[in-house]
Formats: structure tokens, sequence, C-alpha cells
């Protein structure tokens, strides 16, 4: 009951919150009436923005239709440069799981070494103190040089951006499973890859699924910016074209797009986490 | 000590010390055990209690000596040998069942899933968990948590159970429960068990030896205490005893002051082969020959009797 009252009253906090927000960008970015009196056909050919006074900013009605415009249509294909909304999210949505998914076949078992073997921690440990604070956007030129497909390169960068969060807490979690477990497995005479898969991977689960979940945030935040570089197709592509189209309607809405399909991604590894996580 | 089922012999345990040098945990210990015989280790802290158990598991070795179990010396872990933990040491992420049923199926590598089921089922019922194996262990008390250790133990039936203070962390009135339960299924299965505690009544209530160690670092087997209370004991009875009190005012003697002075105590006369067997109200110890039937027993050893 009061947790219940509680959800109901954050929803209603949440709502007026949004109603603020939307009624003062309304009231922000609306025309103020005629400003200017001027021939009609000269009118039209200014805009609502020079004869109305109305802000070059869209309003969030504008981005609504548009929004709307979009779902409608999201998967419409008119040539390389106007392609649906869904399309574009198909793209990004597709670099980002192979990308991620390559990475996550290098991290968890790295990270899995690294926990298990004090030698190839420190062994591995400058690479990675190196390697991991390096901005993804700056493999990109090399990625282009060597790789010579931009597709490929997005895919790369998604990859290599993947894999430090993810190899570090594997290695966090492997090799911070309780003594008492192991010692269980070494009285019960369980060998090495039976340990592994019995007492370490369960064990570390919850925090090798923190580290894949801090990835795919990361990976979502880099294809955006991958895809403003490497052009052609993608979500990132789109705003950077809408952009140059100007049209800040259609950027607004991609933002908007954007932040959905993450906080998704972030929910499906959420819900992951939890099927791993036991109670202590 | 004619069946000398588990013979340790000589057993150091060093450490290398923080500033050079090493620390000596204890050193030069020598106890053989015969089958279904329990015995209880006591000490204070620091006397590496905890470092004898955890050689008799395998899970560290010695730096002097060795053990022998049944003919054979310990190298590292084995089945033979069931660990109960202090602190239960269950899965989290598995069930009653699942946890006991990960023992079984280590054993018995071969057997099918309804096999092991079934024989996991049987130990669970046995400490009285029927009803609760498909609780996780989060949702048990620590009594329940601790039977699920000992039906884990149990149900790959070892040789020899070794138990490291199993019932500490748990309240009294759980920890008699518990004892009862050990105490009748040890004398069910005929287990050899080697049990570390503090608990004076504890060790008087089940063991049929108790050996002292002195203080560590540094510390040795002082004495072994034959316990004179009768087999057959109830929990209800053995505190009436007439020979309970000196037994346990033996014991505590030894912990409260002789532990500290023991070796000045017998002016390095000390000899860890044949330690002083003490039987409380007897007037006289006996000199327990633990390895060398020609070495002559020490006089000079002998332990305050009551």
């Amino acid at each position: 009951m009061k947790t219940a009252s509680l959800t109901g009253r954050a929803a209603v906090v949440s709502f007026a919150l949004l109603f603020s927000f939307l009624l003062a960008w309304h009231l922000a970015t609306r025309g103020s009436g005629t400003v200017q009196h001027m021939d009609p056909e000269y009118a039209k050919l200014m805009g609502a923005t020079a004869t109305q006074g109305k802000s070059a900013m869209p309003g969030p009605i504008d981005v609504g239709a548009k929004l709307w415009e979009h779902l409608r249509r999201p998967f419409y294909n008119n040539g390389p440069n106007d392609k649906g909304v869904g399309i574009q999210l198909a793209y990004s949505i597709a670099r980002v799981l192979i990308g991620y998914l390559l990475a996550m076949l290098v991290a968890i078992p790295v990270g899995f070494l690294i926990g298990m073997s004090p030698l190839m921690s420190k062994a591995l440990d400058p690479f990675i103190q190196v390697l991991k604070p390096i901005s993804p956007l700056a493999w990109m030129p090399l990625a282009l040089y060597t790789i010579k497909d931009s597709s490929l390169s997005a895919i790369f960068v998604i990859f290599i951006c993947s894999l430090w969060p993810t190899m570090i807490n594997t290695a966090f979690g492997v090799a911070s499973v309780r003594r008492e477990w192991l010692n269980v497995a070494k009285t019960l005479e369980v060998g090495t890859l039976r340990r592994a898969f019995t007492i370490i991977l369960p064990a570390a689960a919850p925090t090798i699924l923190t580290g894949m979940r801090i990835s795919i945030g990361i990976a979502w935040l880099v294809i955006v910016a991958a895809e403003m570089l490497v052009g052609g197709t993608g979500i990132g592509y789109f705003v950077w074209n809408e952009w140059n189209n100007l049209s800040i309607t259609n950027v607004i809405t991609a933002i908007l797009v954007i932040g959905l399909v993450g906080m998704l991604l972030d929910f499906v590894l959420a819900r992951l986490t939890r099927l791993v996580t036991f109670p202590e | 000590m004619s069946d000398r089922f588990i013979s340790i012999e000589g057993i150091s345990r060093r450490f290398p010390a923080p500033g050079g040098g090493t620390t000596t945990v204890f050193e030069d210990l020598w106890l053989s055990m015969a089958r279904g015989e329990f015995v209880c280790m006591i000490g204070h802290s620091g006397c590496g209690k905890t470092t004898v158990l955890n050689i008799l598991a395998g899970l560290d070795a010695p730096s002097d000596g060795t053990v022998i179990v049944d003919g054979q010396a310990i190298e590292g872990p084995s089945l033979d040998r069931a660990v109960i933990f202090q602190s239960h040491a269950l899965l989290p992420w598995r069930t009653v069942i699942g946890n006991v049923a990960y023992a079984v199926s280590s054993k018995w590598r071969r057997w099918s899933a309804a096999q092991v089921a079934a024989h996991a089922q049987k130990f669970i019922d046995l400490v009285g968990l029927k009803g609760a194996e498909h609780k996780r262990p989060a949702e048990l008390s620590g009594g329940m948590k601790q039977r699920v250790g000992i039906a884990r133990a149990l149900s790959i039936e070892p040789k020899i159970m070794l138990m490291d203070e199993p019932f500490s962390a748990l309240d009294a009135l759980t920890r008699g429960t518990l004892q009862d339960e050990v105490r009748r299924v040890c004398q069910e299965t005929g287990q050899t068990v080697f049990m570390i505690t503090h608990d004076v009544d504890e060790a008087i209530y089940l063991a049929d030896r108790i050996v002292l160690m002195t203080n560590g670092p540094g510390a040795v087997l002082a004495e072994i205490v034959q316990n004179p209370l009768p087999r057959e004991r109830t929990r209800n009875e053995f505190h009436k005893h007439p020979l309970y009190y000196a037994t346990r005012n033996h014991i505590i003697d030894f912990l409260v002051s002789r532990s500290r002075t023991f070796i000045e105590d017998t002016g390095g006369k000390y000899d860890p082969r044949n330690v002083a067997v003490v039987r409380p109200g007897l007037p006289e110890p006996m000199i327990a020959r633990t390895q060398d039937p020609s070495a002559k027993p020490n006089r000079g050893q002998q332990a305050a009797a009551h």
C-alpha cells in the first residue's frame, strides 16, 4: 500500500514536470503574432519566423507531429538520404549488437583469465590501463585505414568501447569469489572446468552482468558519434544529416528516439542482471 | 591406540613473518585417531586449530610432517574427508537440495539426476529438513543452514568428517539441538569426526577424546583428555555424571592458565610424540605412546590431574 502510493505520487510529480516542461517549451517557441506587414507572397517566402515572430526552434507540437509522422512510417526508403527512422535505428542497433557481442566473446573469457590468474592480472594490467581511457572514436581513423570499410569500422569502435567495463568487472567478480565457495569445490574434488562453470560463473554473474550493462550503455552512446563520422546509415548519421538539412524538428525527434532505445537496452540488461542475482 | 586410522605425524605450519623470518603457528604435532572416534580440539584463538583442520582437509599443507589417513598420506583435498565449515559455505544460488546434490554429483559423477536427487533427499531427511528442499539458503535460519552443511558433508559418505566450530555462530538452543543431531548421526553412521570448538561443554558432550592446544604462536599439543563419561550420554544427564565436573574443571584450568605456561612448566622435557593422556578423576595420568613404543614415558610432563 505504502509503496503503491509512493509510485502513484511519483507518477503525478513526473507528469507535472513533463507538462510544465512542455508548456514552457511551447510558450518559449510560439509565435508572438504578426510582427511585420508584408506582401502575402513575400510573407510566404519568408516563413513564420519572420512574419509571426515564431522562434526558429520547433515547439513541442511540431516535434510531436514529426514524431507521429515517423512512427507511422518508420521503414520507408526513399534513397540514401531519406530513410525512415526505423531503418536508421535498425542499422545502429545491428552495429551495436554485433560489436557488443564480439566484445563480450573476448571480454568475458579474458576477464576470467585475469580474475583467476594473478600472473595474467599483473601482466595485462598495464595494457588495460593504457587502452581503457582512449576515447573509442580515436580508433576511428586507424580502423578506417586498416579495415577500409566504414560500417565495419563503426562495429570495431563499438567492440573496443564495450570491451573494458565488462572485462574489468568480470576480472573483479571472478577474483572476489568467496574463498569458502572455492574451498567447497576443492573438498569435493571438483575439476577446474566444472568449478569455473558451477562455482565461479554463478558467483561472479551479477558482477559480470553489471559490467555488461555499463558496456551496452557506452556502446549506445558511442554509436551515435561513430555514425556521425562514418555516415551513410544509422541514427547518428540521421541526426547529422538532419542538422545539415537544418531540420531541428527531426534532430529533436531523433534525440528522443535515441534516449528511448538506450533506456530499452539498459532495461533488458537490468532484467538479465536480476535473473542471475542471488540473495545472500 | 592400536587402530591408527588417522595419523598426524609431526606436522608444523610456518608463515613468513611480515618483518622477515617466520612465524610458527604450531609445531611438531603428533596425534592419531581410531576409526569411529570423535575427537575435539580446544585451544585459544591463534593456536592454529583451523590450520590443523585445513591440513587434514587438504586445503593447506604442513610445512613439516605428514598426515596419513587410512594408510595413505594426504595430498590435497579428497571426497573421503568432508568439511563442515563454520560459515556453512552454502552456495546461495542453489536451493537446499541443489547444494546437497552438488556434493553428491561431485562424488558419483555418472549418476543420473534422479539418483542424485534421491540420494540427496535421504540426507536432507536425515538432518530434519524435509519440506525445505526447494528453499534457498537466504530463506533459512542459521541452524537450518548448518543442517544443510551437515547433510552436504554426510551425503558424500566420507571416511572422516572435519568440523570447524560448526555451531559457534548459532544461538544456544539451536546449538544444543544440532549437537544432538550430530551425535546421533555420527553414532548411526559410525563416522570418524575431528571437530574444533571453543565450547568446553560441547567437547565433553560430543567427544571421546579432547585435544588441548597451548597458546600460539608456536603452539603445541599439550595433552589429551580421555573423556571419562560413558559413550552413551544424553544432554539431560551428562552434566550430572560424577566425573563431569572433574573433566570440565581440568579443561577450564588448562585454558585459563596452563595453556600459557605449559611449555615452561614441563621444564624442557616436553615430548610431542608422547603427550600426557589425562583421565580426569583418576589419580595418575596415563602416558600415551602415540608413535614410538620404545620411547620412555616422560615422567616430567605429568599433567596436574584432578
